[in-house]
């Protein structure tokens, strides 16, 4: 039964389509996994019976012949998108017991191309974090251990830290995930998986629980590049619903995976190189170019100029987006209720209460650079360095770069209580190389290298030009197939 | 000054004062769904029925504009001779309120779809001002809290949440109630031409903020007080007038006007502060990440300025070029577009200045009497433009039209055949007349005696002759007939 | 820039969050912690520079006028913490 769990999203579907493997032994397989691996606290709410229900009809409709792209594949769903008849819960305890009357149009996709939800996954609250801490259903644990103490429990990264670690641990084919920040590509490279946060508009944002509505991006986390190709083109799409959502026809990924990268121009950003990086980090980067270089690649450096305020703007723009989008969390129209004198008491205490410390401190700041006096030196200064930061890679593309490689991450994988606890900015630190991709809209992919020293996987970045995601995986997979392969971690848990 | 301006002055013991008046107008859009959803933005409906999860603002849900909205938008900025933005921009007004589900309105802060414009308004038939328009923007309706169900508890319905307003901003140019009003009337008319808001004050679809303040002749502005939702055009006048009185007492009294949203109570007639609303607010305003910027070209534009109605100004100067109607008369007339058709119809072809004294006079006076309007009229254009034609003809005179205006309005029926009916076609058969006139003129000697002395008694003689021929001799025949008889 | 206590209370009130005294002086020292990391965006130069309005070049879509929902007040309601008969209710409003 194991082995089925350990098939890639795609041997998987090509064994049910050749009826090597039926839709509910695959189910079957996963679920007895995620029984076992509880202690990882992956998943926030298991559907075993929905999944099993849904396995039947895709092993009906695979005996029919009309099988969906994504036939009888067991994945797990983020907890950000709305389930219809399914707890969402945004890992907040302000959203009490709030059972969706709708379904994401995202997840809905995957549905209909016949993608089999085992659960919703768990993740920063709200997902406002870096290492899955934040949660109200308590915190992720990755898989991985590192060598030096193999007890440390160690973060999947975040926000789509349940995603991350449940698809390393292979509790799921694949995963859906957000990113607002660096929320897939982070976790995926602290947990040895491939993320991919599509260009902007590329995936609808309906039903999706908002963060910060001109950041968010769906995608998906899988274990190889073809499968997040193969899982993106069923995500991804047009929706009336989403204005934002860019009404172009979808690529057929999947065949942009291991095609020649021959003469591709690769930029290599010298802002990248940060203070204080570590050597470890840099040589991995130097492999990563060097890799491409092999497989045909030119590489140039390129200048990036406003790449070290990237950051700062993030923690202005997403705050700000966020304090608004959280106003509705109010106790009147659904989630938790907390008692008050009055209406402004009942509000006050409910979001107090319903609301974790990350995200309370979040909405605050939020308020008060879009408060009377600050909106100027704070939200809009904020707005014109992001165009700015849009502006660097305009004239990178411009100039006939196909794509950027960056390390994905400033480290590997912390420990659970390392980071953050008494500075907050520290946690935020973890973004500095993936944030500049939403501040821009652009696509970026992260992929695997290897692992370091400590034992912790490490992933590289690759930024592409807007709605190019073909090129982020014909490079992707020529990493993928240069690096050493990722060996997950044994099931030390069940 | 001009005479006028000094006329509308506020007498006070310290001397004159003037109201210094500026108008906020929410007009309700006038489409099926809503603003930002497809959920109906019909009036009424059972509680949260009209209301979609976009607009109960449930988790991930996205606004997306309704295209309808726009054009109306555009079309009333058209009609207000506005400044039309081709780049427009949705913020976020952010605060808490249960009836506001999302936690902010979806509103347009600091560039609005329509920017400046101007409205002609005609305070009396003798007097024009022009209003400045500040601006026009688009933005979300708020659900409804009935506070009164419960002795504890609020409840809360979002079936006006998501309809789409037009808030339309005037510049603080009036100076008197009477003006205030006839603004407003004025807007709410050219709103119903264009069709893109019914104007219905009583459900709310026109609603009126009115910002007030006093100052001496000449210095400059004073602190005003708004006060909030005033749904009647009269209420308006009443609510202006004592504000101003209100602030004028307390700065004759040596006292300072604090700055604040008050609401007109009319039972009571004054304001009040709404303690509520006092709280300093911090609306946070920043553009809405949901929605792109809203863009069109001036193509769209001119197509929708080259589809709009004949607006009443141009309607009240073409009625008294084209009718040669006195500008009171073609003013009444444009005030609604249906009476202004009707009239129209009626006097197609005939005497105008006829037809208008009687859609003006008898058909709008009895309208008024019932409570009617003019789509529900019982006598039609063309049978008003029959009784017009019998008049012009002499085939009745005036006073029995006004008999038959009666039966047509009571029991319908096409007017020249209730004539030709009931014989009340007017007698113009001299010879019939004349055996009248001699009649009355053998019974009543002493009264020819004194219409000799008194020529002023030929009245009495002809209304006897009219009521001896039923009212249907021609009054004109019967006047000549007894000048010549009493030789007076 | 940096906040005070009072400054933190009234954020807080803003944001209908309540706080106590023990949160007012640890939210007070992260919101400075993180107003001095953004801090080095006054360094920019920002001249002539437009905020962003949007990442991607294009038009928004517009949704014909047509009733295409509605008429879902039992889902409209289904999570309300509190309600009655189709109402959502809520501690009493003071006007
Ligand atoms: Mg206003
Ligand atoms: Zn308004």
């Amino acid at each position: 039964m194991s082995e089925l769990t350990h098939l890639t999203l795609a041997q998987a579907r090509d064994a049910l389509r050749s009826k090597k493997i039926s839709a509910t032994e695959l189910t079957k397989a996963h679920l007895n996994a995620m029984e076992k691996a509880r202690v990882l606290n992956c998943y926030i709410t298991e559907t075993p019976e929905l999944a099993l229900d849904q396995a039947r009809q895709s092993d009906a409709r695979l005996t029919e012949g009309n099988a969906g792209p994504l036939e009888g594949l067991p994945i797990g769903v983020k907890d950000l998108y709305c389930t219809k008849g399914v707890r969402t819960t945004a890992a907040s305890r302000i959203l009490g017991d709030f059972t969706p009357t709708y379904e994401s149009t995202v997840s809905s996709n995957l549905r209909q191309d016949g993608a089999i939800s085992l659960g919703k996954l768990n993740l920063d609250e709200f997902a406002m974090g870096s290492s899955n801490e934040t949660s109200a259903f308590g915190p992720v644990i990755s898989p991985w251990r590192r060598h030096a103490d193999p007890e440390a429990k160690i973060v999947p990264g975040g926000s789509s830290g349940g995603s991350s670690a449940a698809v390393a641990a292979h509790l799921c084919l694949a995963a859906t995930a957000t990113d607002t920040g660096g929320s897939i590509r982070q976790p995926a490279a602290f947990t040895g998986t491939v993320g991919i946060k599509p260009t902007y508009g590329r995936c609808s944002r309906w039903g999706i629980v908002a963060f910060a509505s001109s950041l968010d991006q769906a995608g998906p986390i899988t274990r190889t590049v073809r499968d997040a190709a193969i899982m993106l083109r069923s995500m991804a799409g047009h929706d009336a619903k989403d204005t934002t959502s860019v009404d172009a026809p979808v690529s057929d990924y999947e065949k942009a995976v291991g095609l020649s990268v021959k003469g591709r121009r690769i930029g290599v950003p010298k802002e990248y190189r940060i203070d204080g990086m570590s050597l470890e980090i840099q040589q991995f980067w130097d492999q990563g170019v060097a890799w491409l270089k092999d497989a045909g690649a030119e590489i140039v450096e390129i200048s990036l100029p406003h790449t070290q305020y990237a950051l700062p703007t993030y923690y202005i723009i997403a705050p700000a987006e966020a304090s608004s989008n959280l106003a509705r969390y109010d106790g009147v129209r659904y989630g938790l209720r907390e008692a008050g004198r009055d209406i402004a008491d009942m509000y006050e205490k409910t979001r107090a209460k319903g609301f974790g410390s990350e995200v309370r401190r979040r909405i605050m700041i939020g308020t008060y650079v879009l408060s009377a006096g600050y909106y100027d030196a704070y939200y809009i200064r904020a707005q014109k360095v992001r165009s700015l930061i849009k502006q660097d890679f305009d004239s990178v593309f411009a100039a006939g770069v196909d794509a950027v490689l960056t390390p994905a991450t400033p480290s590997t994988a912390f420990a659970q209580g390392e980071q953050g606890s008494s500075d907050p900015v520290e946690m935020y630190l973890n973004d500095v190389f993936t944030v500049t991709v939403n501040m821009a809209g652009l696509p970026g992919i992260a992929v695997p290298g290897g692992c370091a020293a400590n034992g912790l996987p490490l992933g590289l970045q690759l930024i592409g030009r807007p709605f190019d995601e073909e090129t982020l995986f014909s490079l992707a997979s020529a990493i993928e197939q240069a690096a050493p392969k990722i060996e997950y971690p044994r099931p030390w848990w069940a | 000054m001009s005479e006028k301006a000094s006329a509308k002055y506020l007498k006070g013991a310290t001397g004159d004062w003037e109201i210094v008046i500026g108008m906020e107008i929410h007009a309700q859009v006038t489409s099926q769904a809503k603003l930002f959803s497809g959920a109906s933005a019909e009036y009424g409906g059972a509680p949260n029925d009209h209301v979609s999860l976009v607009d109960a603002a449930m988790p991930g849900m996205l606004p997306v504009i309704n295209e309808e909205c726009v054009r109306q938008a555009v079309r009333t900025g058209l009609g207000l001779e506005a400044q039309i933005n081709l780049r427009s921009i949705f913020d976020r007004k952010n605060y808490f309120y249960p009836d506001l589900p999302q936690g902010y309105q979806i509103s347009q802060f600091k560039h609005p779809i329509v920017g400046e414009g101007m409205v002609i308004v005609d305070v009396s038939p003798t007097e024009r001002i022009s209003v400045g328009i500040e601006r026009l923007h688009l933005e979300q309706d708020a659900g409804k809290s009935m506070h009164d169900l419960s002795p504890t508890e609020s409840h809360v319905d979002l079936n006006r949440s998501g309809v789409a307003l037009m808030e339309i901003v005037s510049k603080p140019d009036m100076r008197s109630a009477e003006e205030a009003r006839a603004y407003v009337s004025k807007l709410r008319t050219i709103l119903r031409y264009i069709g893109s808001c019914d104007g219905n004050m009583e459900q709310g679809s026109l609603r009126a903020d009115v910002n007030v303040s006093v100052r001496k002749p000449g210095e400059k502005l004073g602190t005003r007080c708004e006060i909030k939702n005033v749904n009647s055009i009269r209420f308006i006048g009443q609510a202006i007038e004592v504000e101003a009185r209100r602030q004028i007492g307390i700065l004759e009294d040596g006292g300072v006007i604090a700055q604040e949203t008050r609401l007109f109570d009319p039972g009571k007639g004054e304001t009040r502060s709404m303690r509520s609303k006092e709280e300093a607010h911090d609306y946070r305003y920043f553009p809405d990440p949901d929605l792109l910027p809203l863009e069109f070209d001036q193509a769209y534009v001119d197509g929708l300025k080259a589809q709009l109605p004949e607006l009443p100004d141009a309607k009240r100067a073409r009625f008294i070029e084209q009718y040669g109607l006195p500008p009171y008369d073609a003013g009444v007339l444009v005030m609604e577009r249906v009476s202004a058709d009707f009239f129209e119809q009626t006097a197609k072809g005939r005497d105008a200045k006829l037809a208008a004294n009687w859609v003006i006079n008898e058909l709008f006076g009895r309208l008024n009497k019932e409570g009617l309007d003019v789509a529900q009229s019982p006598v039609s254009a063309a049978a008003l433009g029959a009784i017009v034609d019998l008049i012009s003809s002499n085939v009745i005179s005036g006073k029995i039209a006004k008999d038959l205006f009666e039966i047509v309005w009571s029991e319908g029926g096409d007017p020249a055949e209730i004539v030709a009916a009931r014989g009340m076609k007017q007698v113009t058969d001299t010879s019939a007349i004349e055996a009248a006139v001699d009649a009355v003129i053998a019974a009543n000697p002493d009264k020819v005696e004194q219409a000799k002395a008194k020529p002023t008694m030929l009245g009495w003689f002809v209304g006897q002759v009219m009521k001896e021929t039923g009212g249907k001799a021609n009054p004109q025949a019967v006047n000549d007939l007894l000048k010549r008889k009493l030789d007076v | 820039m940096s906040v005070d206590p009072s400054v933190v209370r009234r954020i807080a009130h803003l944001s209908r969050i309540a706080v106590d005294d023990n949160e007012v002086s640890r939210l007070n020292g992260e919101i400075n912690a993180i107003l001095s990391f953004v801090e080095t965006l006054s360094s920019v130069n920002v001249e002539g520079v437009e905020p962003i309005a949007s990442v991607l070049p294009m038009q928004m879509k517009k949704r014909p006028d047509v009733v295409t929902d509605g008429g879902i007040a039992d889902d409209i309601l289904a999570n309300a913490p509190a309600r009655e008969d189709h109402y959502f209710v809520v501690p009493k409003v003071i006007e």
